[in-house]
């Protein structure tokens, strides 16, 4: 069995808030340039000319994107060969975002309580998703989850006869609601199916998938492009000033479900969508 | 076109702004959010000053990224504004003259707006990297414990705004 020591996940965690914050996937950056060239409102092309020109220098100068560098979300896909040794996994990769965190001037924006407050002052805890996989390898992704989008994300227990159409409404409601809150051009994550949390966490799992790919099931790719054309076509535009550029991408995750359900799970990030991924 | 607008930020020059301009604004600004509000807004009940002159001051719900070595600020863009509409009316009432921040108002701010003669600004959200370079000094006031919600005075250059709220209730997350 291969052993492999957590303080490896700690350097990994710690490397990776830092370049998340910093720095977008190419996938992300070529839709918004992509959208900004088909804009045809022109108050709505220059606000992604300055989102553009903002990635710009947040690479440059290497300060984040956005003061809001999130609740550290992090997921773990642990190959069931692997030994992790040298100490406790969670607190490994909690010493990774509090390493991260405070040596690269990102904002602690985590509270101990979530009534009564009070910063932890180094933004642990993380977020841990842990999933068991094949293999001996461990798969990190790191995704900085700002609280302007998550704040406006959404879920719904249809029932089954709400069918297709209701699913559908859902989403694009949801998106419709949500507007200039949570700084649009929004990249939306859609869970539908599973349980009550099982369709929230497949919906904020969609956030990490490449905007430039489908669903496997001709379906439910043919839905994403029909969600994302009809988001986009709801006005709301960059900074809910109008426009034609609503969303930069929609992906979705389907489970089996219950006879008796149909959960639907949106989960609302912004046009900073930030994730990666490390394989130790 | 942007239009020029520096401090001392009278109702006048206020009045002449119209929803949809992109402003470029130089003066002092102060910074509060959430938590600061709260305990603003519990001082004045308590009787007590705000941390800072209300009359004329322009307040920019932000909480800004630490300042790395040689900057003023980190990033520092701003944060959803509906949360701290509880609390604008009031201070709006008592003299302040402007808000910075990003997404749409609920109607008691807005007849605040209109009744005080102020104004809504919005910053581009998530642009905070680009705003940050428009902060030439920042200096914690209040409530220190509060971290990054913690009051800061600003001084400002040129940082991009766009109306969102005129002084008349004329609203850019409305327009149709
Ligand atoms: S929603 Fe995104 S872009 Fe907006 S403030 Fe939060 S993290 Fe930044």
């Amino acid at each position: 069995m291969r052993e492999l020591d957590v303080k490896e996940i700690t350097e990994a965690i710690a490397g990776l808030s830092k370049e998340t914050n910093v720095s977008l996937s190419e996938d992300v950056k070529s839709r918004i340039c992509m959208m900004r060239m088909k804009e045809t409102d022109e108050g709505a092309k220059s606000i992604l000319e300055t989102i553009e020109k903002n990635i710009k220098i947040a690479g440059e100068e290497d300060i984040p994107l956005c003061q809001d560098t999130g609740l550290a979300c992090v997921f773990l896909d642990i190959g069931q060969d692997v030994h992790l040794v040298g100490g406790s996994l969670k607190d490994a990769v909690n010493e990774g975002v509090r390493r991260g965190y405070t040596e690269g001037y990102l904002r602690k924006s985590v509270v101990t309580d979530p009534i009564r407050r009070g910063n932890t002052g180094d933004n642990t805890p993380a977020r841990i998703i842990y999933d068991i996989v094949p293999g001996d390898k461990v798969t990190i992704t790191f995704a900085p989850k700002g609280f302007g989008s998550e704040n406006m994300s959404r879920i719904a227990m249809l029932p089954p006869a709400a069918g297709e159409e209701g699913v559908k409404d859902f989403i694009v409601d949801a998106v419709r609601q949500a507007g200039g809150n949570p700084c649009p051009p929004v990249v939306v994550g859609v869970g539908i199916g599973s349980t009550f949390d099982g369709a929230a966490l497949m919906a904020k799992k969609a956030l990490l998938l490449p905007l430039d790919e489908h669903h496997e099931d001709p379906y439910y790719a043919a839905m994403e492009d029909e969600l994302l054309e009809r988001i986009n076509k709801l006005g709301v535009g960059p900074q809910g000033f109008g426009g034609d550029t609503t969303a930069i991408g929609l992906r979705i995750n389907t489970a089996p479900t219950h006879i008796a359900g149909m959960p639907v799970a949106v989960n609302i990030n912004c046009h900073v969508a930030r994730h990666k991924s490390v394989t130790l | 076109m942007e239009i020029k607008l520096s401090a001392p930020i009278t109702k006048e020059k206020l009045a002449a702004l119209k929803a949809g301009d992109r402003v470029l604004l130089t003066g002092t600004v102060y910074t509060a959010r959430d938590q600061a509000h709260k305990r603003i807004c519990e001082a004045l009940t308590r009787g007590e000053d705000a941390p800072f002159e209300l009359e004329g001051a322009i307040i920019y719900y932000v909480g800004p990224s630490p300042a790395p070595p040689g900057r003023p600020i980190g990033s520092a863009g701003p944060t959803t504004s509906y949360r701290m509409d509880p609390y604008a009316p009031a201070l709006l009432d008592l003299g302040q003259a402007a808000m910075i921040g990003k997404g749409p108002r609920n109607e008691e701010v807005k007849k605040a707006i209109v009744r005080n003669g102020a104004v809504y600004f919005a910053a581009i959200g998530g642009a905070a990297a680009l705003i940050s370079k428009s902060v030439k000094s920042a200096e914690v006031i209040a409530y220190d414990d509060l971290g990054a919600e913690a009051v800061r005075r600003l001084e400002v250059e040129d940082m991009p705004l766009i109306v969102a709220i005129d002084s008349r209730g004329c609203d850019l997350y409305e327009r149709d």
